[in-house]
């Protein structure tokens, strides 16, 4: 699989998460957001940050459970609980929006 | 529990480790290449002999036969089992701790 | 054995890692922690012990950039997020190496080659490598 746009091919694995991080962008995230049917708000954006910050510290795209809990310790509850999360992002938010951070699909996800 | 270990005790320290950490009681099967920790005679054939009264060790026939180790001594009190004894020592034990 | 159950009704079994190898020179060190947040993931009671070359694993100032590989040290770092809150470390080990816990990417509990037996003796599962 791969994401063209703006002139540029960048290769995903099956399920659509790039396979050379260092090519994202924002433009790209935007394209991947798109693709997934989500209008990428600043809310999303929070979202997609705080991931690739954690993945910046740790190395590691985090599992659902693990995020949540994370977002809540760093921006409190009202955006560290599921359903405000699952609402930005419908198909799950570290599997999705790992996709749009251009992330490797969440390590504890089968 | 059962402990398993499959390198040579001349080229690791799977052997040594496995026994620092076990349990005394605890049953030993050497396979693959930890079947060489089992010959008597050997510069590091005191690591099992010195240990019978805590362990209860076996070695996998099918794996000293495939490395010409057919005839060689064993360690007394080394038990030797095949693949069914194998299957019956993990069967007996609730834990397996495979050392690699 | 012990067996609970978990918040959703699900057996959790006590699950023991054994590190036993240093980080880069084969795949087991890297496997093996995507197997403890796998583990931990489906929130199981995981241990992780450091043991031998394992405690390399743990060296503060690792830097890959030079061969290539991931640098994974830092996910030791998040294994806190996954609840993952029980790491030892072999003294016998680590002072073998001429290392101390204050060069460990993480705090970890220090523990005796007897007081590991006895962790070790207590798990309902043990995976070694």
């Amino acid at each position: 699989m791969t994401y063209e746009y703006n002139g540029t091919v960048v290769e995903t694995d099956e399920e659509g998460y790039i396979t050379d991080i260092s090519l994202w962008t924002r433009e790209l995230a935007e394209f991947i957001a798109k693709d997934e049917n989500i209008e990428m708000s600043n809310d999303h954006w929070e979202v997609v940050n705080f991931l690739r910050d954690y993945y910046e510290e740790y190395q590691i795209a985090p599992a659902v459970r693990v995020l949540i809990k994370a977002i809540k310790k760093s921006l409190g509850t009202d955006k560290g609980n599921s359903k405000y999360l699952y609402e930005l992002f419908p198909y799950g938010p570290a599997k999705q929006a790992c996709k749009i951070a251009g992330l490797p699909k969440p390590t504890g996800c089968i | 529990m059962l402990h398993t270990v499959n390198k040579s005790p001349f080229e690791r320290n799977t052997l040594q480790s496995c026994l620092r950490l076990a349990q005394k009681g605890s049953a030993v099967l050497l396979i693959e290449d930890g079947v060489y920790g089992a010959l008597s005679g050997t510069a590091h054939a005191g690591e099992i002999a010195d240990r019978m009264d805590d362990f209860s060790f076996y070695v996998l026939g099918p794996d000293i036969a495939a490395r010409g180790l057919g005839e060689s001594p064993l360690i007394e009190g080394v038990q030797v089992v095949d693949y069914g004894g194998f299957v019956d020592l993990v069967a007996e034990h609730e834990v397996t701790n495979a050392w690699l | 054995m012990s067996d609970e159950m978990g918040y959703q009704g699900e057996v959790v079994k006590r699950f023991m890692y054994v590190n036993r190898k240093a980080p880069y020179g084969t795949i087991y060190a890297l496997e093996n922690l995507e197997t403890v947040l796998i583990a931990a993931a489906f929130d199981q009671d995981v241990s992780v012990v450091f043991v031998d070359d394992g405690v390399y694993q743990l060296k503060k100032g690792q830097d890959t950039k030079g061969i290539g590989m991931k640098n994974f040290s830092p996910t030791f770092r998040a294994l806190d997020d996954y609840d993952v809150e029980k790491l030892y470390v072999e003294k016998e080990s680590l002072e073998a190496r001429g290392l101390t816990a204050e060069e460990l990417v993480v705090p970890v509990e220090v523990v005796s080659t007897e007081e590991l037996r006895e962790i070790m003796a207590q798990q309902d599962v043990v995976l070694s490598c």
